[in-house]
């Protein structure tokens, strides 16, 4: 049996909480009804009248004005609901005689063109619609036809849609003393993990971000946000993830409560294809570039990126992050760029900067390098070009110039040295190998 | 007799017998990786995948030169690369202008300290799916880098094993011993100078010669030119530009 519960005025939260405290398997059938499986309930709540009378009551308790209809399924308990008013038990067996007399109108899932051919046709109400010849319905209107005509009889035969609120997948621990340890702490990080993904995987979600607050022992919180960048299905990558990230950052004081939370989202399908050169599996590049990361620092862990300036040597680090299968590697444009100016030649002689330059002490002859010192380089020139003067940001504290030289010493090896104008400091920028 | 040509003899004189089975257990040929300059390919013949691969000279022997056109043709083709550089000396500005897809190739940055760069190495290999790991020790002075212990070499040529990884080191002098399968030594001749000494001359570039060196191969020269930096830019910004 079936009973649904329609409320003119009110909210659709009252309504299914109302619903919720009387049965477990509740329907969201429209904004203003909800529909319920009593099936079991007798022992609980009595027979269905008793039922009905008991939501009515507690609805009245809510402020809510509610019309209760109990029928066999639960298309004819929402059309008894709503045409008859009150409360309507429609006994099984009863439906086509109780609900004939209701308008058409009543079969909200109607389409508007359908309703308005029905009107031309002089059918107003349910019963009406049931006497129809079933098969020159379906020959005039399509398979809506006899659906329609089958709910008008009450003999609807659909399963109930029960609805399943989308928890908030977080949880949380008050710990019995502050842990200042993080290996223990890594044992509470498990254990909420392991909680939150039977969660996700009970509902096949995965998640692109989980947050975690940690409460500290002098009742400060210690946040921490760690964006994926894709939805990830494996709870040991991301309790990695935490661990790598935390023993980067320890928290600053003993830790007293652990909240986690996780966003849930659809889960990635991806296809790749036979001929697609091979890639890092995505869950393992984020532990791998997280462990690189605690290893030497997350601004030494990338690809780099070069800039659009004149300055020498001027790139930024950025997150590595593998490009989708299938899809044309992104080049820069400056890189293009480089790349075009480049192309008539067989390879490029590359160089090698030193980071910082070397400070070096120049002997010079008519402003022309002859003999170079410097640590871990010593020699005299044997050939050299130059002098190329460069500068630029001088509107700003770090502008930059400088005259620059390309020498081949005597320890054989070429370098590009350069001298800073503005200070006259020798400096070897790196060497071409 | 030799053990070689006893195995040799034996084999022949059972094959008839055991057919192919007796060479069950031979290692099948590695997959080659070109380098993207015919000349070192056909000295070389590519660099095996699953295998170490040593690329040993001193400075400015054009090795960078080599390793930016092995990952200028890794990357073009597709393949994720990951670059460890012990001393912190990667110019990305040369290596795009090389062809290297910048974005495809992972770099981690050492600062100068070995130890990091072989955990750093280690972490990739185990991490598996790169086409190829290049670990740089190139600025690292020999002294410090005959420090390593063979056991990491060992660990590092066990790591790559079986896996379609290509592992390059980049070195002055050999460490890997016996654990590369290959060595390509690269040494300059000469570097080529343009224009009038003394006023107006410019560096075009170095004449540098690779050697297979393990397994023993035959020389030949390539030449390398040299990245015109300034002027590349220049023909963007508008700026200075190296002319003679």
């Amino acid at each position: 049996m079936y009973a649904c519960i329609h409320c003119r005025e009110g909210s659709r939260q009252a309504l299914l909480n109302l619903a919720f405290t009387f049965s477990p398997r509740v329907e969201d059938t429209a904004p203003d009804a909800v529909t319920l499986d009593i099936d079991g309930l007798e022992r609980m709540f009595g027979p269905p009248p008793a039922l009905a009378e008991r939501i009515v009551r507690l609805a009245s308790d809510a402020g809510l004005r509610v019309e209760v209809g109990v029928a066999s399924n639960p298309d004819a308990a929402v059309c008894a609901a709503r045409g008859l008013g009150g409360i309507a038990v429609i006994p099984a067996g009863q439906e086509a005689r109780l609900l004939a007399a209701l308008p058409v109108s009543l079969l909200f899932a109607a389409a508007a063109e359908i309703e308005e051919t029905l009107r031309l046709w002089g059918i107003r109400t349910l019963g009406e619609l049931a006497a129809l010849p079933e098969a020159a319905l379906s020959a005039r209107i399509g398979q809506e036809g006899p659906r329609l005509q089958k709910l008008a009889r009450g003999a609807g035969c659909r399963p109930l849609l029960a609805f399943s609120p989308v928890p908030g997948f977080e949880h949380s621990l008050e710990l019995e003393y502050p842990v200042a340890l993080l290996e223990p702490l890594f044992f509470v990080l498990s254990r909420l993990l392991h909680e939150l993904w039977a969660g996700l995987e009970a509902r096949a979600l995965a998640t692109d971000e989980l947050r975690l607050r940690l409460h500290l022992e002098d009742r400060s919180a210690d946040e921490r946000d760690f964006r994926l960048p894709f939805p990830l299905r494996d709870h040991r990558a991301c309790l990695k993830l935490m661990q790598l990230e935390l023993e980067q950052r320890p928290p600053k004081g003993a830790v007293t409560a652990v909240w986690l939370a996780a966003n849930p989202v659809e889960p990635r399908v991806l296809q790749d294809g036979l001929f697609i050169p091979l890639a890092p599996a995505p869950d393992k590049l984020e532990v791998l570039l997280a462990r690189l990361a605690n290893l030497v620092g997350q601004e030494n862990v990338g690809s780099a990126e070069l800039l659009d300036t004149h300055r020498p040597g001027t790139f930024r680090m950025k997150r590595f992050v593998i490009q989708a299968s299938g899809t044309k590697p992104r080049i820069s444009q400056i890189t293009q760029i480089l790349r075009q100016s480049a192309k008539s030649v067989a390879s490029i002689l590359a160089f090698r900067v030193f980071r910082p330059p070397l400070p070096a002490q120049v002997q010079a002859r008519q402003g022309r390098p002859e003999r170079i010192a410097a640590r871990g380089v010593k020699g005299n020139v044997v050939s050299l070009a130059g002098a190329w003067r460069t500068s630029g940001d001088w509107w700003k504290s770090d502008g930059w110039d400088r005259d620059e030289w390309d020498v081949a010493l005597s320890d054989g090896a070429l370098y590009r040295i350069y001298c800073d104008r503005a200070t006259r400091a020798w400096f070897i920028e790196g060497s071409y190998d | 007799m030799r053990p070689a040509s006893l195995k040799a003899e034996l084999q022949s004189a059972l094959s008839a017998r055991f057919g192919s089975y007796l060479n069950f257990q031979e290692k099948p040929a590695p997959e080659l990786l070109f380098t993207g300059i015919p000349e070192v390919d056909a000295v070389a013949g590519g660099l095996p995948r699953g295998c170490l691969t040593e690329i040993v000279g001193p400075p400015s022997s054009g090795r960078t030169s080599l390793l930016d056109s092995i990952l200028a043709a890794a990357t073009s083709a597709g393949e994720i690369c990951a670059l460890v550089d012990a001393g912190d000396s990667f110019d990305p500005e040369t290596a795009a202008a090389a062809g290297v897809n910048l974005e495809q190739l992972l770099w981690v940055r050492c600062g100068a300290r070995p130890a990091d760069a072989l955990k750093a190495t280690d972490l990739l290999l185990q991490g598996g799916g790169f086409g190829m790991v290049v670990l740089d020790l190139g600025d690292i002075p020999p002294r410090q880098a005959r420090r390593i212990p063979l056991t990491s070499w060992f660990r590092f040529r066990r790591g790559v094993e079986h896996k379609p990884t290509c592992l390059v080191a980049m070195e002055q002098e050999p460490y890997a011993k016996s654990c590369a399968s290959l060595m390509l030594e690269m040494r300059r001749q000469r570097e080529c100078w343009s224009g009038a000494a003394g006023c107006s001359q410019l560096l075009d570039g170095a004449v540098v010669q690779a050697a297979r060196r393990k397994p023993a191969g035959r020389d030949l020269t390539t030449k390398a030119q040299r990245h015109q930096e300034s002027f590349l830019v220049s023909s963007y910004l508008g700026g200075s530009t190296r002319t003679a």
